[in-house]
């Protein structure tokens, strides 16, 4: 087995997502035959080429540092469950 | 046992551009909550974040003030976390290829020069702020502040007492407001500051269990934290016990710091590359483009008023911390060219003025030019040094000009010896037996009788005739 179960719930729990114990085991199972087809990348040789993290060759897309218009805050706050005083509300976060 | 601190500082400078680092929204502090924001910064679904060119620039700037070797390709990466306060449960930021790498800064406490490493600088975004509703169950976030670009500087460990830490930290915020980006106001959280320390028996080299400290908004704090955190690392190692790796929280009122609690989760950021933002490409004409574009830096400034004006180690570096006050005084020399006199101003009246105006020299009531017009008053001799505070007084309540106050209150300073002779005689005639007791060897009454001839003319006769004369005159 490529990945524990274990790690699919450590993930899992990163991603917060409430998983059951008998999706973890079918996870397990696909999360590992994932990552052993991928295995087969490494067969490649790539000696002397250089790491990439982009699939596109460009570089530099930079913008102006001019102010543009903001967006209503009425909109901003549209999908809100709940908001405040312009503000959206949460569980309270120790500060 | 003898244990030694090691220390070392993360720093997160907020840069001063008008926008934020991916989007158009404005940097600008206090505006009302949420009116600072778009699709970009509230991570909505298909939006396509955009660097701001200047963050770049503003980077560079430091990085190389500091001597860092920049890195001809870096990249953006998502750190990824869920908090309230970040709407895309991903940070940008950089983490590996930062834009700079391997910098230093020297420091000098107690007369004794030190470097202190740059480990790496980075950029990344800010977070939103969370309000906290007292005796209620929820917090209002804001999110104008997600966005807003910050420079990340990490030093090495390399400072060894909470002191050498508070030298790092006002030598890099001088720094950083010399070139002009960053305000460097750690009250209102433009210049925040995180401290490692460990401890470890002195003469020995692997590094103990550190703690990192949070929550260090002033140079004080910084100080009085670390102090704190040395001694209670240092109570735990003597009874044999284990530092626990932890961050730990300064409270400023009660003095300590105190443990996080709810952090138990292992930090697992799973950092990678953010696929939105293109490498970032720096070639050698942009570094030498901004390398000349950097004004002269504080040390190169020092060591400049030290040798071109003759200066003390000490006034120089007073004069040079702020580029402002540094400017200040060469306006100043342009007009009156006497180094010590009008530094002794400066740091003198001027700053406890300033002082207690809570202002800062940019918005002084007086000029250079008008206080070099009180110093070529007091070094003509048109008035006495005495008057001159007097006059500055007047200066700093009213913005009139040294010459004007002197002329409308008849302020010139006496040196007709005719007229200073006959107080002089006066005085001496009121007191026989004053003159009588200096003249059988009570010297230190001489004071007694400059003051009263000052007092005659309310403080504008020269003192150096003054005195001449009634030490010719008292002489039996």
């Amino acid at each position: 087995m490529k990945i524990k179960k274990s790690e699919v719930e450590h993930v899992a729990h990163l991603a917060r997502l409430d998983i059951s114990e008998a999706l973890l085991e079918k996870f397990a199972l696909q999360v590992g035959k994932i990552l052993e087809y991928i295995d087969t990348l490494n067969e490649v040789n790539t000696d002397g080429i250089a790491g990439t993290s982009h699939a596109i060759f460009l570089t530099n897309a930079f913008r102006e540092d001019n102010i543009k218009e903001h967006m209503q805050r009425d909109l901003a706050l549209a999908n809100a469950p709940e908001k405040e005083a312009g503000a959206f509300v949460v569980p309270k976060v120790v500060g | 046992m003898d244990f030694e601190a090691v220390i070392g500082l993360e720093v997160h400078a907020q840069l001063k551009t008008n926008t934020k680092i991916f989007c158009g929204c404005a940097t600008a502090f206090g505006g009302a909550p949420n009116t600072h924001v778009c699709p970009v910064c509230l991570g909505m679904p298909g939006v396509l974040p955009v660097l701001n060119k200047q963050v770049v620039e503003f980077t560079l700037m430091m990085a190389l003030a500091v001597d860092c070797r920049i890195a001809r390709q870096s990249r953006f990466a998502r750190k990824n976390y869920f908090y309230p306060d970040l709407p895309k449960g991903y940070q940008i930021s950089q983490y590996e290829l930062p834009i700079a790498e391997r910098g230093r800064i020297e420091i000098e406490v107690n007369g004794t020069a030190k470097t202190v490493g740059i480990t790496r600088i980075h950029m990344e975004e800010d977070a939103g702020k969370l309000n906290h509703e007292p005796g209620r169950p929820v917090s209002l976030v804001d999110f104008n502040r997600t966005g807003v670009p910050l420079m990340e500087i990490v030093s090495e460990p390399d400072m060894r007492s909470p002191e050498e830490a508070g030298a790092y930290l006002r030598k890099l915020r001088s720094i950083l407001r010399y070139i002009g980006v960053c305000d460097g106001n750690m009250e209102e959280g433009s210049f925040r500051c995180d401290a490692n320390v460990s401890l470890r028996p002195r003469g020995t080299t692997p590094f103990g269990t550190r703690t990192e400290l949070k929550n260090l908004n002033s140079f004080k704090h910084v100080e009085k934290a670390l102090h704190y955190e040395i001694r209670r690392q240092q109570a735990i190692l003597e009874e044999g016990g284990e530092v626990v790796q932890e961050t730990r929280l300064w409270n400023p009122d009660k003095n300590q710091t105190f443990s996080m609690r709810g952090k138990e989760d292992a930090h697992d950021y799973r950092y990678f590359p953010d696929p939105d933002l293109l490498p970032l490409v720096i070639d050698d004409e942009w570094i030498a483009r901004v390398r000349n574009s950097l004004p002269e830096l504080p040390d190169a400034k020092k060591a400049r008023f030290e040798r071109e004006y003759g200066l003390s180690a000490y006034d120089a570096d007073v004069l040079t911390a702020a580029r402002e006050v540094a400017d200040y005084f060469e306006a100043c020399l342009g007009e009156f060219n006497k180094p010590k006199v009008v530094a002794n101003w400066i740091m003198g009246e001027l700053t406890a003025h300033l002082n207690t105006e809570n202002k800062s020299i940019t918005a002084s009531p007086i000029t250079s030019a008008s206080l070099a017009g009180l110093l070529k008053l007091m070094d003509t001799g048109v008035i006495s040094g005495k008057i001159a505070k007097t006059v500055f007084e007047e200066m700093a309540a009213t913005g009139k000009t040294a010459a004007a106050i002197v002329e409308e209150k008849g302020l010139v300073q006496v040196t007709d010896t005719t007229a200073i002779e006959n107080l002089v005689d006066a005085v001496m005639a009121a007191a026989p037996a004053e003159v009588a007791a200096y003249r059988a060897g009570k010297k230190k009454l001489l004071g007694f009788f400059v003051g009263q001839v000052m007092k005659e003319t309310r403080g504008k006769a020269s003192p150096d005739i003054v005195n001449q004369l009634l030490k010719k005159k008292l002489e039996p």
